[in-house]
């Protein structure tokens, strides 16, 4: 059974303004009446409550429908309605929980959603966000028959947010894959293998933590001079990317290599102890950055590593997180394709419940507030395009909804949270001010573009 | 000894297909055999009303086609009735006198249109409306049918006079009861569908019994209990049904008006199951746990058909069958009539009535046990929900009243998914 796409609604983004079940009632009925809107939004003591059809994958209005008027359609998941067999009996209303199928008395039958085709024009019109059009089901669609390429049973901690990354990564990148995975989380849960077997389904081996770049370089040339057309990836954490490991990515960073390199950053050394990174924020605590009488955290801010991967001028350098998969897709695909040209580098934020001290089961909650919060930027970044914010990163929830679910921030004053918000502000600005084309670099690369522009003209 | 199926469905309406799909979800590929007694794919007695008056065309009333059944890795077999439950051998005898044997068997055969005992009717042409091959007779009637008597003011009797009048046939209806719809609306609900029916020339004898019953040249002559007389050129016979179980009379399955269920939709014989219009089930509202009725009612057998279903396929999502809530929806000349819940249990604590709406609302304590309403809007899946959950409307009650359509929303938006 396929997934589908779904109208998704937030209530507390919501601001009542009605302009949905305006734009609803215009398309369907051609007059702005809310009354013929097939969304009903109706305000409830501070929030708001919605009347909408789920398109339930199990429908009991079909089940109800004496007419076979209603029917599940396979392929967009809508449930649509007949109008030549209905005889109006109201039943379909009878099996609806949620008020999603409704007698219209202007229009003398049941009127529901059939997501306009797949462009609803009701979360056109939804300038608070509250109303979204969710999409990610064409993922499951996309790649739920691809192959899992690491073995069942790798023993991550409970949750592990790693793991995902590395299962969706790889299953998409393929098979005609050689895998380097230096000392971390990745190979610690077995991905490099136990009992002489190995953990992962294609070619794998571990580097040190200071050649993995070098290695997967010698790697990529040799089967390039065989003849062999071959994806050379690394998946390494964010102390064998940024601190050990940073002068052989650098060097292949600058050298052009065509290598695919997936920092998964769990900020920090977790499968060791959980000590500090260069990519540990400030404040948090770590094994090494202990939290008493007189430590506080981390006293430093984390090194901002994708920036400097893209001040090597890489094919392509991403941020992505789990909490937001179908962004996450759109730049592995990228990526990808960008490293068979020259070298791609994806950052991966990765919530560690272990290291982190939060509940197993928030871990994408988890993953979804650091963005929302703005401590997370999603941005991409390819030569002659510049960096574009994937993610706009206006109306940011507080940064305490973010720091308060997490027990390394449990024992922050308030002038460290202020800190940190300060940081927060200054890489937007920073990231915003290159997506505007404010920074030199930024701005030459728009000369460029506006010189080529003028040259073919 | 025939190689047994690992499911026998019989009968192919809503709670027999609801069943198979439930069956599905958690077996797909044990072997199943769906026995419907019409010769038509399967269909729904609900839409019949439609297909006497034209605007549905029997072949387009179908709810599942040939390919979907083969989709299903289904077995329909068409044409054939059930003569005998052998329930010890776990087999069937069929009409053609051939044997089905099963592991677990579901009886959904619906029910039968029930005779009155009205002198003579034996002896007249006369129509019921119940299969479809019902409905494409009455609709070839129609053409040379200027008079029709349609006995029983039920939910069939409402939807065929309605449908026999917009043919433009001139039609009686005669009730024992005082009122329409006696089983869903009270006499000020009733007035307004009466006076609906009346306006549209259609005669309305309530509290009127038939009396005797003779041939009139291709028609009917009919006596009523006051003496007085009523000639047509067509009798529609729609005083009720009864389950139809003749099939299991030999069986040991226990039966009381129908076959006695449990929560899980069990018989007494531990590998028959029964749902819909047949099975006699826990009544929502009964005081008394081992309370049963009959809740022959659409939504209902599809409810009863999926919890059959998944007892049958051992699903561990199955959660126990609530008990049956009366409810219904009925239409009539562009109208909305709609009825959840019981009316004579709590109190009325909203009644408003006029010519062309009326809403009421019966409440426990500060639970909803029934609302009732001609052309007011109210979603009546949300309020069912509101029933058997058991909500607590205390802290609303004042909004409710004033607004169920709304407020239900709000609680529904709440408290589920």
């Amino acid at each position: 059974m396929p997934a589908y796409n779904t109208i998704a609604f937030r209530p507390e983004l919501c601001n009542g303004c009605g302009d949905c079940m305006r734009s609803c009632a215009s398309v369907k009925t051609g007059s702005a009446d809310p009354a013929n809107s097939r969304i009903q939004i109706a305000a409830d003591d501070g929030s708001y409550a919605l009347a909408l059809c789920r398109q339930c994958a199990d429908p009991k209005c079909v089940a109800s429908c004496p007419a076979a008027a209603l029917d599940k359609h396979g392929d967009d998941g809508v449930i649509a309605w007949d109008g030549s067999k209905c005889v109006n009996c109201l039943l379909c209303t009878v099996g609806c929980a949620y008020g999603g199928i409704v007698y219209n008395a202007a229009e003398r039958h049941v009127v529901k959603c059939d997501t306009c085709d797949g462009d609803p024009a009701c979360v056109k019109v939804c300038d608070t966000g509250a109303l979204r059009y969710i999409t990610t089901a064409r993922i499951y669609n996309e790649v739920g028959d691809l192959e899992d390429l690491f073995a069942p049973g790798l023993s991550g901690c409970q949750g592990c947010n790693t793991e995902l990354v590395m299962r969706h990564t790889l299953r998409r990148i393929g098979p005609d894959t050689v895998l380097a995975t230096p000392p971390g989380c990745i190979p610690g849960m077995g991905a490099v293998g136990y009992n002489g077997l190995t953990g992962t389904k294609v070619p794998v081996f571990h580097p040190l933590l200071t050649n993995t770049a070098s290695m997967l370089t010698g790697i990529k040339r040799q089967y390039r001079r065989l003849g062999r057309e071959v994806n050379a990836v690394a998946l390494a954490g964010d102390g064998g990317a940024a601190d050990v490991g940073f002068q052989s990515l650098s060097g292949a960073a600058e050298r052009g290599e065509q290598i695919l390199f997936i920092c998964v950053d769990n900020e920090g050394y977790m499968n060791t102890g959980m000590q500090r990174s260069s990519c540990t924020p400030f404040g948090a605590w770590t094994s090494t950055t202990p939290v008493g009488e007189r430590g506080r955290g981390k006293t430093q801010d984390a090194k901002n590593l994708p920036v400097l991967m893209m001040m090597h001028n890489c094919e392509y350098v991403a941020t992505a997180s789990t909490g937001f998969m179908e962004d996450l897709y759109a730049k592995l695909d990228r990526a990808i394709d960008a490293s068979k040209r020259g070298f791609a580098y994806l950052h991966i934020y990765s919530p560690c419940t272990t290291g982190w001290r939060f509940p197993s089961q928030d871990n994408m909650e988890v993953a979804r507030k650091a963005v929302e919060s703005n401590f997370v930027l999603l941005w991409e970044f390819a030569p002659g395009e510049g960096l574009r914010l994937s993610r706009d990163p206006g109306r940011p929830v507080a940064i305490t909804e973010y720091l308060r679910v997490l027990g390394k921030f449990r024992h922050l004053a308030d002038e460290d949270v202020r800190h940190i918000q300060g940081t927060v502000n200054r890489n937007l600005r920073f990231i915003e001010g290159l997506a505007g084309g404010q920074h030199p670099a930024m701005a030459s690369l728009a000369a460029d573009r506006a010189d080529q522009a003028g040259t073919q003209r | 000894m025939p190689v047994p199926n690992r499911y026998v469905i019989v009968g192919a309406s809503h709670a027999g297909l609801e069943a198979l799909r439930a069956i599905r979800m958690q077996d797909a590929e044990g072997s199943l055999a769906m026995i419907t007694r019409d010769d038509a794919l399967p269909y729904s007695p609900t839409v019949l009303p439609y297909v006497v008056s034209g605007r549905s065309a029997p072949e387009r009333v179908a709810l599942k086609d040939e390919a979907w059944f083969a989709e299903q890795k289904a077995q329909l077999l068409r044409g054939r009735t059930v003569t005998a439950v052998e329930a010890t051998a776990n087999q069937l005898r069929l009409d053609d006198g051939s044997l089905i044997g099963y592991e677990r068997l579901l009886l959904a055969t619906g029910a039968a249109p029930q005779l009155p005992p009205i002198p003579g009717l034996r002896g007249v042409k006369f129509h019921v409306l119940r299969r479809l091959d019902d409905a494409i007779g009455l609709h070839a009637a129609l053409p040379s049918v200027k008079q029709a008597v349609v006995l029983g003011a039920g939910l069939i009797g409402m939807h065929a006079a309605e449908n026999l009048a917009k043919a433009g046939v001139q039609v009686t209806l005669v009730e024992l009861q005082p009122r329409v719809l006696a089983g869903y609306f009270d006499a000020d609900a009733a007035a307004i569908i009466e006076s609906a029916f009346s306006d549209r020339g259609v005669r309305l004898l309530l509290g009127r019994r038939a009396a005797g019953v003779a041939a009139d040249g291709a028609g009917i002559r009919l006596q009523l209990d006051d003496g007085s007389e009523l000639t047509a050129g067509l009798l529609l016979v729609a005083t009720g049904v009864a389950p139809a179980m003749e099939c299991i009379a030999d069986s040991g399955i226990a039966t009381d008006r129908g076959i006695l269920v449990d929560e899980r939709m069990q018989t007494s014989v531990g590998n028959v199951w029964a749902a819909g219009d047949v099975a006699q089930a826990r009544d929502f509202y009964g005081t008394d746990a081992g309370a049963r009725i009959i809740n022959g009612i659409l939504p209902d057998a599809v409810e009863q058909g999926r919890i059959a279903g998944q007892a049958m396929a051992g699903d561990p999502a199955l959660r126990p069958y609530p008990g049956g809530v009366p409810l219904n929806t009925y239409t009539f000349f562009g109208q909305q009539a709609v009825s959840v819940g019981r009316q004579d249990i709590g109190e009325t604590v909203l009644r408003e009535a006029d010519r062309a709406r009326y809403l009421k609302i019966v409440m426990q304590q500060d639970q909803l046990t029934g609302i009732f309403g001609i052309n007011a809007p109210f979603d009546p899946g949300i309020m069912w929900e509101l029933i058997l959950r058991r909500i607590d409307l205390g802290p609303l009650r004042a909004a409710f009243l004033a607004d169920p359509q709304t407020v239900a929303r709000r609680i529904m938006s709440r408290s589920w998914r």
